[in-house]
């Protein structure tokens, strides 16, 4: 299994799937301690990313990306718009033709370091790097010694989604959730949730 | 030409406002441009608002950016990547600076003629300026 062209344009689709279907509840944790429009963003960004691919019929798995992240930073509108769009074009620029299950994990160590540094946050701020740092670590061990695409895949769903479960007790050292200071304790992070649906959908369509 | 001036917040009505209070105070001379909302209308920012901000600020002189917080700073620092790999780019810096108070000190002294670096320096200085 390689993300080819194909794939990587369904990883966006099923991206797109996953968090329209998840809306409410990504609306309900960002009303929750942030302003509550994380899943209509992130949906309409992904709904213009999903119609930029069909325009453009990119030719390579890193021209997927690279489009789906130009989508997400002109449309979204929030701060996930920049973060994931950024993180997608450098995992794009990473990727370029196709790749492996190794290629693969380089692409998500690329779009955790444009996260990274563009949004300045740390692990622990309660932020989606919570739940894609340990994703990414966890996808290049199991890459390491499975070769596998969809079991690394797999084991970034696990390890995001016990991120995101450790952001509960975290205090918000970003964003909005920042202002609340302690009562931002006590809530899982929406954009560690929407981290979770977007590893989710790279581990479905990579399924044998 | 003055050093232009691009206003980015979440909200059309705030960077409108703001960038009339910087007219008011600096005069109509300077070109202080505001980039709020998302463009349809929402609340929220858009690289391709600010983009078009930041051509229509340039006159050849530079444009200082103004961000209000959250995605305004992300999306400013996104386009300034993006000019970073255009030769054609407008040359621009952001301010890391108080919204409005930043805006009315990079207007006014803008329209003396000052230079860029200049400009960015009198928005910053708004961060430790007392109020009381």
């Amino acid at each position: 299994m390689i993300l080819d062209t194909a794939t990587a344009v369904a990883w966006i689709r099923r991206a797109y799937e996953l968090v329209r279907a998840d809306e409410a509840r990504l609306t309900r944790l960002d009303t929750a301690i942030g302003d509550g429009d994380h899943g209509a963003n992130l949906t309409r960004g992904l709904a213009a990313a999903e119609i930029a691919l069909d325009e453009k019929q990119p030719d390579s798995a890193g021209q997927a990306l690279i489009t789906a992240g130009r989508s997400l930073i002109s449309k979204t509108g929030g701060a996930s718009g920049p973060l994931y769009g950024n993180g997608f074009r450098q995992a794009g620029k990473e990727l370029r033709e196709e790749g492996d299950v190794a290629a693969v994990a380089d692409a998500l160590e690329a779009m955790l370091r444009g996260i990274e540094e563009l949004g300045g946050a740390l692990h622990g701020d309660k932020t989606m790097v919570d739940a894609l740092a340990p994703a990414v670590a966890a996808f290049q061990t199991s890459a390491s010694a499975t070769l596998d695409l969809h079991a690394a895949g797999q084991a970034a769903v696990a390890a995001a989604e016990a991120g995101l479960a450790a952001t509960v007790p975290m205090q918000a050292r970003k964003g909005r959730a920042s202002y609340l200071g302690e009562r931002s304790i006590g809530h899982e992070d929406p954009g560690a949730a929407s981290t979770v649906l977007i590893l989710r959908a790279l581990a479905e369509v990579t399924a044998p | 030409m003055t050093v232009g001036i691009v206003l980015v917040s979440h909200s059309m009505a705030v960077a409108r406002a703001t960038a009339e209070l910087a007219h008011a105070l600096a005069g109509p001379d300077v070109a202080v441009i505001a980039a709020g909302g998302t463009d349809d209308g929402r609340m929220g920012t858009s690289i391709d608002v600010v983009s078009q901000a930041v051509s229509e600020a340039d006159g050849g002189s530079g444009v200082v950016v103004l961000m209000d917080m959250g995605s305004s700073v992300l999306t400013a620092k996104t386009l300034l990547a993006e000019f970073d790999d255009d030769d054609a780019a407008p040359v621009v810096r952001l301010a890391d600076a108080p919204f409005v108070e930043g805006a009315v000190a990079a207007a006014v002294l803008a329209s003396t003629g000052a230079d860029l670096d200049a400009v960015v320096d009198s928005a910053e200085q708004g961060r430790a300026m007392r109020k009381l």
